[in-house]
């Protein structure tokens, strides 16, 4: 189990989700809406790129003092009756809480919410436990879970792709028999699952922020399932991502401040709690309280062009502004990390041979580089995921690889560029068709090419096959021409 | 020196006409514009000369190296970027004015890439503090509100990613094109999107680009304007190219802006911004005089 959600090749995929009318308008949808509660959050918070400049400093002080923190959380965590196990990757991970689950003979797990727990896999390792039940607990991870463990297709909205009569289907299985309002299914959920609350033995949750100088987890939710999950079970399990730290609460407070606005326009969410293990007196809590920090793949980026990465909070806003994912959804990515975020850390955790299409599923327009709320240059570093696999990796042998070299060439010197332009017009005009009053204005001065024949290389092909092309301006034509023309016009009149 | 010594007395003294007058700026023309489209060269020479600069073509100039960089081709575009700056730099002028906000992102990014060579780096740091996207230097360099331009008609403006995000420049377009007389700006819809350009992507990924400038095209035709204007060339040939595929558009007329800042110009309507405070002293300070 990778971070892969699909075996179809990347064309298909994006095949699929173009096709899929419903999804690509709820998306888009979706989009529009948070732009208005996103934009809104941030004006109302003031000085927003003062909050973006402190929470970059913030992650970047964290990252470059990693080892530091993490001994420091691991410390705190353990003073305060806690355990902390390091694991090398998602393997290492799951067969831990497996074991542990098996140790402690447990039989109800509730899990709420979390990416890392999705990346290494761990519900499917779980289940492998004779007689054990597992329940997610956060409404949309359930709706999946129980649609056949559908695949999550955004990381903040993980049925983005389903609307609510789908919604409906699956929960009737479940014996729901009211209408599709939300309200109503949501209420049903509700009753559906404190059941298996009150007989959890065993809670499993995520991390937004793990506190170094105290120890202490950091969760902010909509639902409050991941603070039932964490009060009931006699023994908790945190799995964070061995990035997810911040030095004091003083720090957590400002990217809370940042996340919640990013990720769903709301100055904080419904429920932002501060945890530790059970505290003497207290009733309600974990008797055990286990923290699992994950590296899988993630140290790789330390030190390297790839380390901004380690910044990112997994608000998802690069998501709600890419125009790619607008059209094809979590779907066409083929990643549990879909989107701009996506594109940069699953070729890193899931490799290059799998996600070699990604980096190149974006126009570099720079909107999720933009909206980052701890300034992740998220689009140089899917443009450097390009060098890596052209310079570096050479992963294209395809004709397009030989003729973007050759575009390299023609572009560095000037006696070819000019013969560019001297048989420009020569040798597209054969293709040209004249412009006619029905063609738009001012485009097609000297004629338009719309067709191209099955030999001509499949990028001239990409371009020609959704638009239509002008013929280039004669040699003696063309601005060059023009300007020396013009220039020595100007002489002459000078003198 | 002595010319930013002149040009800051003729600041000073508010005469902004005789400072465009020790002007001197060299024409980045973009390989689009070289290739394909010549009208917008004309264009941006027209309106610079029009406000007294004097411009310079250098012949050995071609490319920003975009299409190979940001496919991921960094070894292959090592030369062009170096044939770009040298060819640039041949000439010794105050400004080098480019009518693509994409394109000049491109030269600015320059500095960056060439951080670890003594030699280029240098050159990357004069090219960065020359070189301006035409309107941008229009309207904070020359200090021009009214290009003087006319165009009795309706028009949506596209604004390019790259222009406004990398560039940083959404302000300038805007208040040229508002200042064309009889011109009637019709807000385009999601206008923060992307119209599925990007370079190469556009050619490497037709299926995501064409869902892309579908959405971009169908905005573009709900406005019912009859121009289409950006400041990216490259962009309105994505934009302009789908709609002439779809058959849906024949009543639009596509404009670079600098073709419209540059239409039935009377030069008496010619206005400057009032306080010449933002009107910026040249970055170097070589030989005009």
């Amino acid at each position: 189990m990778g971070i892969a959600t699909s075996d179809k090749p990347f064309t298909e995929r994006i095949k699929d989700a173009e096709a899929d009318k419903f999804m690509r308008a709820s998306v888009a949808k979706a989009q529009d809406a948070q732009f208005q509660k996103r934009t809104e959050a941030r004006r109302q918070l003031g000085h927003w790129e003062g909050w973006r400049d402190l929470s970059a400093e913030i992650r970047q002080h964290v990252i470059k003092h990693l080892p530091d923190y993490l001994e420091e959380f691991s410390d705190n965590v353990q003073k305060n009756g806690g355990h902390v196990f390091f694991a090398k990757d998602g393997n290492e991970a799951s067969a831990f809480i497996k074991q542990l689950a098996i140790k402690k003979n447990v039989h109800h797990v509730v899990k709420s919410k979390s990416m890392v727990t999705t990346e290494i896999g761990l519900d499917k390792e779980l289940l492998t436990i004779p007689g054990l039940s597992l329940m997610e607990t956060d409404l949309a991870e359930f709706i999946l879970q129980e649609d056949n463990w559908d695949e999550p297709t955004h990381i903040v909205f993980p049925t983005l792709h389903k609307n609510r009569n789908q919604i409906q289907k699956v929960f009737e299985k479940l014996g729901y028999d009211g209408d599709n309002d939300p309200e109503h299914m949501a209420r049903f959920v509700r009753h559906y699952l404190r059941n298996y609350f009150m007989q959890a033995d065993f809670g499993i949750t995520g991390c937004n922020f793990a506190i170094a100088d105290n120890g202490m987890i950091n969760l902010v939710t909509n639902e409050g399932n991941a603070d039932i999950s964490m009060a009931i079970p006699k023994t908790q399990v945190v799995v964070m991502g061995m990035e997810r730290i911040v030095p004091s609460l003083k720090e957590a407070e400002v990217l809370d401040n940042v996340l919640c606005r990013s990720a769903v326009g709301q100055k904080l969410t419904s429920y932002c709690t501060f945890s530790k293990g059970k505290e003497a007196d207290e009733a309600d809590g974990p008797d055990d309280f286990y923290v699992v920090i994950v590296d899988n793949g993630r140290s790789k980026m330390l030190n390297t062009d790839f380390e901004p990465m380690l910044q990112c909070i997994r608000c998802g806003s690069c998501l709600n502004v890419c125009p790619v994912y607008r059209q094809v959804g979590g779907k066409g990515y083929g990643s549990i990390y879909p989107g701009p975020m996506g594109e940069v850390l699953s070729p890193i955790l899931g490799g290059y041979q799998e996600f070699k299409e990604l980096p190149y599923a974006c126009s570099l327009c720079a909107a999720c580089t933009e909206t980052c709320p701890v300034k992740i240059p998220l689009h140089e570093l899917i443009r450097h995921h390009r060098y890596v696999e052209m310079d570096e990796l050479h992963l294209d042998h395809s004709p397009s690889n030989a003729l973007l070299k050759a575009v390299g060439k023609g572009t560095s010197s000037p006696t070819l560029f000019n013969d560019a332009m001297r048989f420009a017009h020569i040798a597209l005009e054969p293709f040209g068709k004249k412009t006619t009053p029905e063609d738009i204005k001012n485009l097609y001065p000297d004629g338009k090419i719309n067709h191209l024949p099955a030999i001509a290389p499949k990028l001239a092909h990409g371009w020609v096959d959704v638009r239509d092309l002008a013929v280039p301006p004669k040699y003696h034509q063309n601005f060059r021409h023009w300007y020396r023309h013009y220039e020595e016009e100007e002489e002459q009149e000078n003198d | 020196m002595i010319s930013n010594y002149i040009f800051s007395i003729f600041k000073e003294a508010k005469c902004i006409q005789l400072m465009h007058a020790c002007m001197k700026v060299c024409i980045f023309s973009t390989c689009i514009v070289d290739l394909l489209y010549p009208d917008v060269g004309k264009a941006t020479v027209e309106l610079l000369q029009r406000f007294g600069c004097e411009t310079f073509f250098p012949d050995k100039q071609i490319c920003c190296g975009q299409p190979t960089y940001n496919s991921g081709y960094d070894r292959e575009t090592i030369t062009t970027f170096k044939n770009q700056l040298d060819a640039l730099l041949s000439i010794d002028a105050d400004y080098i004015v480019g009518p693509s906000g994409s394109c000049v992102a491109m030269l600015h990014e320059y500095k960056n890439i060439f951080k670890d060579d003594p030699e280029y780096s240098k050159k990357a740091q004069i090219l960065y503090d020359k070189s301006f996207e035409l309107t941008q230097f229009i309207y904070r360099v020359l200090g021009i509100l009214d290009c003087g331009a006319e165009l009795d008609d309706t028009a949506t403006f596209h604004r390019s990613c790259h222009m406004t995000r990398l560039l940083g420049e959404r302000t300038a377009p805007i208040v040229l094109l508002e200042h064309v007389k009889g011109l009637e700006l019709i807000p385009l819809h999601n206008i923060q999107l992307c119209c599925g350009f990007g370079g190469t992507f556009s050619a490497k990924e037709p299926l995501l680009s064409e869902a892309m400038v579908d959405d971009k095209a169908n905005n573009v035709l709900k406005t019912k304007a009859h121009i289409l204007i950006a400041c990216e060339q490259t962009c309105l040939m994505n934009i302009g190219g789908r709609i002439n595929r779809r058959r849906d558009g024949s009543h639009i007329t596509i404009m670079h802006i600098a073709e419209v800042l540059n239409h039935n110009v009377d030069t008496s309507r010619i206005t400057y911004v009032k306080d010449t405070d933002h009107v910026m002293v040249p970055a170097n300070g070589n030989g005009v005089f």
